[in-house]
């Protein structure tokens, strides 16, 4: 398997990162390509454990190391059916994943890991490259038909399962385009919409209905479905965004960062924005409060508006360089990242607490005003280091608090856990017989990979669940 | 002896006590010494039984009693009949004899209770009646009871002798045959009838020419028993002996030898398949001898038999069906001749034509028979038995195990010498000769042209036509097909690229962690539920690669005919060279129309959509077509799964074989035809094996094959590699493992594996097994046809859905490297990463997350002990009042890995934190440097405390063995029971050559057994050897599990083992062949209930302990361990994963990431294990055991051990497969009375007080004490093993490896010197013996000197006379010994580092050395340097033989000696050989200097000169110019 001594012969390369100067100034994906025969070395970095913590590392269980072997061999297309077999969307993790196996790689205990994530996402693009997807359509239709809720990466993958398995899908979508945070949340220059589009066509081709502006609960009726349909499946993502609750959050300039990111996605998809509706950071000072991934989205964004300033406060404190002792390995690692945007520019701050926020007498936003705290749970306020910041956006990037009540759940009447998620069993089946969940919707806001992979699971649920056993993985 | 009678009172009326729980009479197994004595010229006298007897005595030793010390496990004599005594008898109890040889005379045990005897004596009366002879009369036979011990009293017969008349004058062979037809009948009906104790009556012999007197004695009883054997009126010209060593404490009466002709030392181990095929030619038996009488003789293998008796049974009914004794033993047991080209064309044409009749009974065997006019030995085709003789001028005859037994005045010999492998040694009283071994083969091989007949009748697969068409790849179906017969992308990967690239078996490490096939969620192959079995202990394996001359793949196919008759249509037979055909082959054979000739092929498919109903169907339909197709004349049967579609499903292939193969044998129709197996299922080793093992005559696994080309095709294997090479190669792997797995089990050809069934089923339900596998060992029941038919069916469906992209091909499979979607393994991310989390963070609560992902299986069936569940108190125990778990991690060992196998770091872990804690780490097999002896400077000790004692015998020296707590004896290693091993030459740098006093770089080979060995009473013998040597010490013994290690287990407790460990199939291994890794051995659960039931029921538990390991994990598995019987439990694998071990699975690539299975610098320096960390997991493990302890009301852990009727079986119903399964058996409880112990109560008595060494240590204390020179002379005796052992033990204690200067101590002795002379000698001891040693002289000699010449009186030339026994010098490390005179088998093996003089030596001479220096100064016999890698041998080749054929020269360069140094090196040796023995020979050669020295050849291995740079083949051979620290390597 792969080369025995690869891992002592060759060091952990990963793509470059376009020039910083170029790619601010565009929204292209700011990766290039690593040379195939480089490429193929990373594959054979693979170490082709007895036990490859990477496989269960990755919520797909992606069969990791299979396709590490067959890429540093060269065998492309035999690696991309490996990695079907686990992953419907591979062109999403390979991208827009912060990689859980690549923290659980065996080599990551006393060197860099393999290069997982690259490896998949070349794996794939190199299959688009070539002729793209092929539509694999059932043998047999079940005549069974199946409803779903959200067209983001749990809906689609779910979706996809189950018309593999013979039902007849309709996947409902409230927005104008498929694809959920595919679409609208992650920005162009991690994930380019092309490759959703190329997804879809596939996903079209093989017999999936598409709704859009189809809002369940909304303009379409939940009623309807449970009466059209012989299951549903709920996987409308966790929307619910967390707010901000000081003095000055209704001052204009206070936005939440998925509005934000949202409106640029639909700029570059040729959408033309009302000005009043506009919002960007041009020649603005921006705050961004929330450190996470959203935050950083937030940021390369701004820095491609062309932003005056841009600071990005974390309430948490400042994480060790490397594996904190809390996370040892194969755990995902507390650690400080470092992403492309962060690298663009931009100050971090930790261990911040905003305050309040101050406004002009237009009611915009003016001021930022915060205190450094002490560390969790207590987040005590350090007297003494209250701090003021002009700001003229203040982006809310502090993550979300499960999905929305309204409508469709209220509607349900379908039972919702401690945290708001919808409750399910193991067989991801809410209280309503026949209605299941999946994604963000029933775990809370996580990674796309475990939205695929939710997906996939509620589909096999759902499949079982209709015909009495599934052969669905 | 230990156990005073009070401790036993157990005993069985018919010997062994019936089948329960684990427990079957079937596996047990005994060993022994044999022996016989004979005037040569028939002369009859009293003093002939009188020495036979002192023979007997003095082979006492290699026997072995019971818990009831008095009672032995058996012993007899077999003398002729004496005539004068019984007509004087018959005269004094009114009934007269006729002339001798005219009467017969049955020795008969009847049942004590009186009314059934009268039944059995009356069934014996009319039965003598109605064969047309008369009762003479009766005699009860003299004896004395209180002679014996009173478990013997216990179950001792009625004994009488019954005088049979011959009214009709029939003649004395007619009358012979006539006794056998009497006694064979008797024993059929008496085993019919509904009678009280009938399992006493047994006839020890019936016999107008001998007479046995035998029972379950001890060696000095038999005379004062029997009490006419004393009476000088009872006179023989030959009395042969029998001392028994048997496994367990039940042996018997009747099973006590000599048997009707032979007796036996050794096993065989084909005797499954010898009495099953035994058993399907009953019908095709004809005799004219016999006549109509021949059907009254069945079963010709009486059952309830042990190997011996069924041996003897063979033996009768061949020699008495009209071939002589010595012609019957050549055809039973045939020296190795399929790979012996020098062997005579027409003596080898015997074999093979005998080959075509029957196959071999093979195994250990050193085999004394007598028909009472001739009497001889014989030993099997490895010589895997000892067989000493001597002849002296009044020509008395005298063989035995070992030399010595008898007092024989030097000047009276005339000759001495040893049996060799596959020779027979024969007298013939009547012509008053001896008849030498190439005399009587000639005899045999002139008997018939047995050449021409092969010539003209024999037909080999190369001569048949080709055929017009074959089925070629079939590229489109073959995913199709690949996922019909379950193949997984593993296969692929693991199995068959391997194969296919390396021509070798795939290897792997880190043993199995998935579950048994009977528990697993997947559908799995039938071949699953299988695990080979193994030899341990009481036989040797075989090594395949190094002793491959006596291995063979060839078998005939063809009907088989009337065994008692000899015509050239016997041979009419089709030779195979090997089994695996491929489809080119097949289609020849299935076009066959040569002669009777004709084959037909039957389909193994089944409607899969029909389950269990269609399978059975298809089977009995199958079954049906079989016997149609005898009946219609076909001799060939091809079981075909080809054709398999959307509606069939293939039948397992294995089931569909043994199906037909048994239906066969009820039918009586089995011989006539051969079994052919085309199937896409058969794949690996272990597939082939198991089709072979049941019957098949050939394998064409045409899927694999196709497979293989689809690989070359799709660029799957290296580009390279053409298909044409990867199936040679895929081909040579099949037959490297097979020989490799036959020879695991002792068995030397695939003739006698095929149908020997020599497997364990686990998990087949008992009604499955007994149908299809008949006579297959299954304990748990299991699944049935029904989960077979939907495995299958799961397989099938599969294979015809439609392949979607998104899917891989054939399923990842999982069994090898863990994959979600594939099989569970125990040990998996959760798992690993919980375990080490806990132990770094010191958190026991993360400890519990991982026991608990372990322990409960609800989800996920694994392990054994997972189905099973505790039985609580009534009122749990207080924690605090639970024994502390300080106490019970003394009780925990690590496993034993060697340092060279593991870091440096990992290993010196291992023992601090071991040492730390009170607990006992293994140094494993390889040697520790002995700074480790002495404690570090902040206290920790680096020494390992069990030190461990393997084949290879790697660094084990005096001092090695002086520095330990326990000597641990690994017989078996759970990952690769039975096998050898190898460390490459780039693995050994210069510290680990250091300690394994080896050459750097120079590869070391571990030989599968400890050629030290190879029977029960060897492992006594090692175990006594080790007890001398380090008194303190206690001694542990290694087995594996599988069925019967609790009977071999109770032989190792009697053999005086103090610890006995049971190590389960699934534990760690650097590198094993996968074969093995999965498929060998069982189950330590199974292992070790079978092991506690047994020796509690032969009362033998309280004398050891026992120990435990094979993947134990956490406090529950060690708690359901201890409530099965063990006081003591090994962790091997969760220690190393505490140390940061994360499963790779690559330990034999040396690439261990982490620093542990490695020695690569770079990598060993990643290793970040703490002693600390293992201390913390063995806490937590004792802290968990703690509560269930506290839960179940246990205050401490004795009170546990054997409690296992707090253990209960779960529910197991909700699982498809494990629904079937019982374990009823493993929770058995046997019962006997409360004061039996259950545990170990009392210590092992060795026996060392009786040791010469004690005189010995009086007798040079001051010059030990104060290294001052000192000269003793003793007389030595047979009896006196392992001399100068105890004393090297206290030179090393007290002065270190240094020793003492030279011949600080000289020991002269005068005698015949007992087993293991000079043992582990250290450096300053020199033992001269005037006289001959035994076995084992020498043996890991360690700086000592040793010196062995005749007596000086002898007459004859020493050179022409053996002077010490087999396997001297064994793992020997340094020091000089010197032999005036013939050394016997496998001299010098695994020497590494001695000198040693010899003037002739056996077959394998300097096997696996691996340093040192070795001078022949004569011939020697075959496989000379077989697997010699390092050290140097000089012999005197003066016929060119040695050049010609008897060196192995497959690793070595044969040179001249022209080199100065080379010939300086001889004739210094050779002076001082003359010098220390006086030899004549040495004088000769010195006299002849000139004229000798041309005729030296240097035997030189290629590894050795690959280091020291010179290029193989070029006889430079200037070791003169090599560095100084090689080259004193080879000339000291």
């Amino acid at each position: 398997m792969g080369k025995v001594t690869g891992f002592l012969e060759y060091g952990r390369r990963t793509a470059e990162r376009r020039p910083v100067a170029e790619r601010t100034r565009d929204y292209f994906e700011i990766y290039q390509d690593l040379p195939e025969e480089q490429l193929r070395q990373q594959g054979a970095r693979c170490m082709d454990c007895g036990v490859p913590f990477c496989h269960s590392g990755c919520p797909l269980n992606n069969v990791i190391p299979d396709w590490n072997d067959l890429v540093y061999r060269g065998r492309w297309q035999d690696a991309l059916r490996v990695l079907h077999s686990t992953n419907n969307f591979p062109e999403f993790t390979g991208r827009a994943c912060p990689a859980p196996c690549e923290a659980a790689c065996v080599l990551g205990i006393n060197a860099p890991p393999v290069t997982i994530k690259l490896i998949e996402q070349t794996i794939i693009d190199r299959a688009l490259a070539e002729g793209g997807l092929q539509p694999q359509l059932p043998e047999v239709r079940t005549g069974k038909r199946v409803a779903i809720v959200g067209s983001g990466p749990a809906g689609l993958a779910a979706a996809q399962q189950l018309n593999r398995a013979g039902h007849f899908v309709t996947v409902f979508e409230k927005s104008d385009r498929i694809g959920g945070l595919l679409r609208y949340g992650i920005p162009d220059f991690k994930l380019s919409k092309s490759l959703i589009d190329g997804r879809l066509e596939q996903l079209k081709a093989e017999g999936i209905d598409f709704q859009v502006r189809a809002h369940v609960g909304g303009n379409v009726p939940v009623k309807d479905l449970r009466e059209e349909f012989d299951a549903l499946l709920l996987a409308g993502g966790a929307e619910q965004p967390r707010n901000l609750h000081v003095p000055g959050r209704e001052l204009q300039g206070v936005h939440f960062a998925m509005d934000f990111l949202t409106q640029q996605n639909r700029r570059i998809a040729g959408d033309a924005i009302p000005p009043e509706e506009s919002t960007t950071a041009t020649g603005k000072r921006v705050v961004i409060l929330g450190g996470g991934d959203t935050g950083a989205d937030c940021l390369g964004t701004c820095h491609r508006q062309n932003a005056l300033s841009v600071h990005q406060f974390e309430i948490l404190p400042q994480p060790p360089a490397s594996r904190s002792d809390q996370t040892p390995w194969p755990m995902w690692p507390l650690q400080l990242r470092t992403e492309s945007s962060h690298e663009e520019g931009g100050l971090r701050e930790w261990s911040v607490s905003v305050t309040d926020l101050t406004g002009d007498e237009q009611g915009r936003v003016r001021e930022v005003r915060a205190v450094r705290v002490g560390p969790p749970p207590e987040f005590t306020l350090q007297a003494g280091t209250e701090f003021t910041l002009e700001a003229d956006l203040v982006l809310l990037a502090m993550g979300f608090l499960g999905p929305v009540r309204t409508g469709l759940i209220e509607e349900l009447g379908v039972r919702l856990d401690p945290r708001g998620n919808i409750a399910t069993g193991d067989d991801y089946m809410s209280s309503l017989p026949g209605v299941f969940a999946a994604g963000d919707m029933r775990r809370g806001q996580s990674l796309i990979v475990w939205a695929i992979a939710e997906g996939r699971r509620a589909a096999r649920s759902i499949d079982k669940w209709l015909m009495g056993e599934s052969l669905l993985l | 002896m230990d156990s005073d009678g009070s401790h036993c009172s157990i005993h069985y009326p018919g010997g062994f006590p019936p089948s329960q729980g684990l427990y079957s009479p079937e596996f047990e197994k005994d060993a022994c010494g044999i022996g016989f004595i004979a005037n040569v010229k028939g002369h009859a006298s009293h003093e002939i039984i009188r020495r036979g007897i002192q023979i007997l005595v003095n082979l006492a030793h290699r026997g072995a009693c019971g818990c009831d010390p008095d009672t032995g496990d058996g012993a007899g004599v077999l003398i002729q009949i004496p005539h004068a005594f019984f007509l004087r008898e018959s005269a004094r109890l009114g009934f007269s004899l006729p002339g001798p040889g005219q009467y017969g005379v049955g020795m008969v045990f009847f049942p004590v209770d009186k009314r059934s005897r009268l039944v059995c004596e009356g069934i014996l009366e009319r039965i003598i009646q109605e064969e047309g002879l008369s009762v003479l009369g009766w005699r009860d036979t003299p004896v004395k009871a209180d002679a014996i011990g009173r478990l013997a009293r216990a179950s001792q017969p009625y004994i009488q002798q019954v005088f049979i008349g011959d009214p009709g004058g029939m003649g004395q062979e007619a009358l012979e045959r006539k006794l056998y037809v009497v006694m064979k009948r008797a024993e059929n009906e008496v085993r019919a009838v509904d009678l009280k104790e009938k399992e006493f009556f047994y006839i020890p012999s019936m016999s107008a020419r001998t007479i046995v007197y035998k029972g379950l004695l001890l060696a000095p009883q038999i005379a004062e028993f029997y009490r006419e054997l004393s009476d000088p009126a009872v006179v023989s010209a030959l009395c042969l002996v029998h001392q028994r060593f048997s496994t367990n404490t039940f042996p018997t009466w009747h099973l006590a030898h000599p048997f009707r002709y032979i007796c036996h030392n050794g096993e065989i181990n084909t005797l499954r398949g010898n009495v099953n095929w035994m058993q399907a030619r009953h019908k095709i038996l004809e005799s004219d001898l016999f006549g109509a009488d021949l059907e009254k003789l069945m079963p010709v293998v009486s059952p309830g038999g042990s190997d011996s008796a069924s041996l003897d049974n063979a033996v009768q009914l061949l020699h008495l069906a009209g071939r002589s004794l010595p012609h019957s033993m050549a055809m039973l047991i045939p020296e190795a001749w399929s790979q012996a080209p020098h062997m005579h064309p027409d003596k080898r044409a015997f074999y093979e034509y005998h080959a075509s009749l029957m196959e071999p009974w093979d195994g250990p065997a050193a085999i004394a028979f007598t028909d009472g006019q001739l009497i001889g030995a014989t030993l099997d085709r490895n010589g895997l038995r000892p067989a000493r003789y001597l002849v002296t001028h009044d020509e008395v005859l005298i063989m035995a195990s070992e030399a010595g037994v008898l007092p024989v005045k030097p000047e009276e010999v005339r000759f001495k010498g040893r049996l060799q492998p596959g020779r027979m040694l024969l007298a013939d009283l009547a012509q008053g000769r001896i008849i030498p071994d190439e005399e009587i083969k000639q005899q045999l091989w002139s008997r018939h042209p047995y050449t021409d007949w092969l010539r003209e009748n024999q037909i080999h697969l190369d001569d048949l036509p080709a055929p017009p068409r074959w089925h070629p790849t079939d590229f489109d179906t073959i995913l199709v097909r690949q996922r019909a017969h379950g193949y997984t992308d593993e296969d692929l990967r693991f199995i068959l690229a391997p194969m296919a690239k390396g021509g070798e078996e795939p290897i792997g490490s880190m043993g199995d962690d998935t579950p048994l096939a009977c528990l697993s969620d997947k559908p799995r192959l039938l071949f699953d539920y299988f695990r080979q079995l193994f030899a341990q202990v009481t036989n040797p394996a075989i090594d395949p690669i190094r002793e491959e001359m006596v291995m063979s793949l060839t078998s005939y196919i063809g009907t088989e005919r009337n065994i008692l008759e000899e015509t050239p249509r016997h041979c009419h037979t089709l030779k195979l060279d090997h089994p695996i055909l491929t489809n080119y082959d097949l289609e020849k054979l299935r076009r066959v129309s040569q002669g009777d000739f004709l084959a037909t092929t039957l389909p193994m498919l089944f409607q899969a959509e029909g389950g269990e109903e269609e399978l059975q169907r298809a089977i009995d339909g199958l079954c049906r077509r079989a016997s149609w197709a005898i009946r219609s004349g076909y001799t060939v049967l091809v079981l075909s799964d080809r054709g398999v579609d959307p509606i069939y499903a293939p039948i397992p292939s294995l089931l569909a074989l043994s199906a037909v193969h048994h239906h066969l044998i009820r039918e009586g129709t089995r011989t006539q035809v051969a079994l052919i197996v085309e199937s896409g299922e058969a794949r690996e080793v272990m597939h082939f094996c198991l089709l072979i093992g049941y019957g098949a005559s050939a394998v064409n696994p045409y899927l694999a094959i196709e497979t293989l080309e689809h690989m070359c095709r799709e660029n799957l294997l290296p580009p390279e590699l053409e298909f044409e090479q990867a199936l040679k190669n895929y081909k040579k792997a099949i037959n490297k493992g097979l020989l490799k797995v036959f020879s695991k089990m002792g068995i030397s050809t695939l003739q006698s594996y095929r149908g020997a069934q020599v497997f364990e089923a686990i998990g087949l339900s008992r009604s499955v097994v007994d149908t299809y596998f008949t006579g297959t060992t299954s304990r748990i029941e299991g699944v049935g046809l029904g989960v077979l038919a939907r495995e299958a069916g799961l397989k099938h469906a599969h294979a015809f859905r439609k392949l979607e992209d998104c899917e891989t091909e054939l399923p990842v499979g999982g069994q090898y490297q863990y994959r979600i979607r594939g099989e569970h393994h125990l040990l998996n991310p959760l798992t690993i990463s919980k375990l080490q989390h806990s132990v770094r963070q010191s958190s026991f609560e993360t400890y519990r997350e991982y026991a608990d992902a372990i322990n409960q299986q609800n989800r996920q069936l694994s392990t054994l002990r997972g189905l099973l569940d505790f039985k609580k108190a009534d009122r749990a125990l207080s924690l605090e009042d639970v024994e502390p778990a300080s106490e019970i991690v003394k009780r925990f060992a690590t496993g034993a890995m060697s340092f060279g196998s593991i870091s440096k770091e990992a290993h010196e872990t291992l023992a601090v934190a071991m040492n730390r804690i009170g607990a006992r780490s293994n140094t494993g097999e390889g040697g520790e440097a002995e700074e480790r002896f002495r404690p570090d400077p902040n206290g920790d000790s680096r020494r390992s405390s069990v030190k461990q004692v393997a084949s290879g015998r790697f660094g084990v020296t005096a001092t090695y063995l002086v520095n330990a707590d326990e000597l641990q004896i690994k017989i078996s290693q759970g990952a690769k029971p039975g096998e050898g091993g190898q460390l490459p030459g780039h693995k050994i740098d210069s510290i680990i050559a250091k300690v394994r006093h080896s050459i750097p770089g120079v590869p070391l080979i571990s030989p599968p057994p400890h050629h030290d060995i190879y029977s029960i009473e060897d492992l006594a013998q090692l175990i006594y050897d080790l007890k001398n040597i380090n008194p303190g010490a206690r001694i542990s013994v290694k087995l594996v599990a599988e069925v019967g290690v609790g009977i071999v287990a109770a032989g190792v407790a009697k053999a005086h083992a103090d610890v006995i460990l049971i190590s389960g199939d699934s534990g760690g291994t650097g590198a094993s062949p996968l074969t093995s890794i999965r498929h060998a051995g069982i189950p330590w659960e199974l292992g070790l209930a079978e092991t506690q039931q047994v020796l509690v029921l032969n009362d033998l538990r309280s004398r050891v302990r026992l120990q435990t390991d094979g993947k134990l994990c956490t406090g529950r598995d060690v708690a359901i361990a201890a409530l099965l019987g063990a006081e003591e439990y090994g962790f091997s694998t969760a220690p190393l994963i505490t140390l940061g071990c994360v499963m790779m699975r690559k330990c034999h690539l040396n690439t261990c990431p982490v620093g542990i299975a490695t020695q690569d610098p770079e990598l060993r320096a990643r290793f970040s294990g703490q002693p600390e960390h293992l201390i913390n997991y063995l806490f937590f493990v004792a802290e968990e055991l703690r509560e269930i302890m506290a839960q179940m009301g246990f205050r401490t852990m004795n009170e546990m051990i054997g409690r296992v009727d707090r253990l209960v079986t779960r529910d197991l119903s909700g699982h498809w497969k494990a629904r079937g399964l019982d374990l009823t058996s493993i929770l058995h409880n046997p019962p006997v009375p409360q004061r039996v112990g259950r545990r170990q109560l009392i210590a092992q008595d060795h026996g060392l007080e009786q040791a010469l060494d004690h005189q010995l240590i009086d007798l040079t204390r001051h010059a030990v004490e104060n290294a001052s020179a000192v000269e003793v002379k003793l007389p030595i005796r047979n009896v006196h093993r392992t001399v100068g052992t105890m004393l090297s033990g206290e030179v090393v204690r007290r002065h270190g490896s240094g020793g003492l200067p030279e011949d600080t101590i000289r020991l002269q002795f005068t005698g015949s010197a007992g087993q293991s002379f000079g043992a582990f000698l250290s450096r300053g001891i020199t033992l001269e013996l005037e006289g001959e040693a035994n076995d084992y002289t020498g043996k890991g000699l360690s700086g000592g000197k040793l010196v062995v010449y005749p007596p000086r009186q002898s007459a004859f030339p020493p050179e022409e006379n053996i002077i010490v026994g087999n396997v001297v010098l064994y793992g020997a490390t340094a020091g000089e010994a010197y032999f005036n005179g013939m050394a016997g088998e496998r001299f010098a093996v695994r020497n590494s580092g001695a000198t040693a003089v010899v003037e002739s030596v056996g077959d394998h001479g300097c096997e696996y050395m691996t340093r040192g220096l070795v001078l022949v100064l004569g011939p020697t016999g075959r496989n000379f340097a077989a697997g010699m890698t390092g050290g140097v041998a000089f012999v005197l080749d003066e016929t060119g033989d040695f050049r010609g054929r008897n060196c192995n020269r497959a690793g070595v360069d044969l040179e001249p000696v022209e080199d100065a140094t080379d010939i300086a090196a001889i004739r210094r040796l050779t002076e001082e050989h003359l010098a220390a023995t006086g030899s004549p020979r040495a004088q000769w050669i010195l006299e002849h200097w000139a004229e000798m020295v041309p005729r030296f050849v240097k035997v030189f291995p290629h590894e050795y000169k690959r280091v020291l740079g010179i290029p193989q083949g070029q006889a430079t051979a200037n070791v003169g110019a090599a560095p100084a620290e090689i080259r004193q390597v080879v000339y000291g």
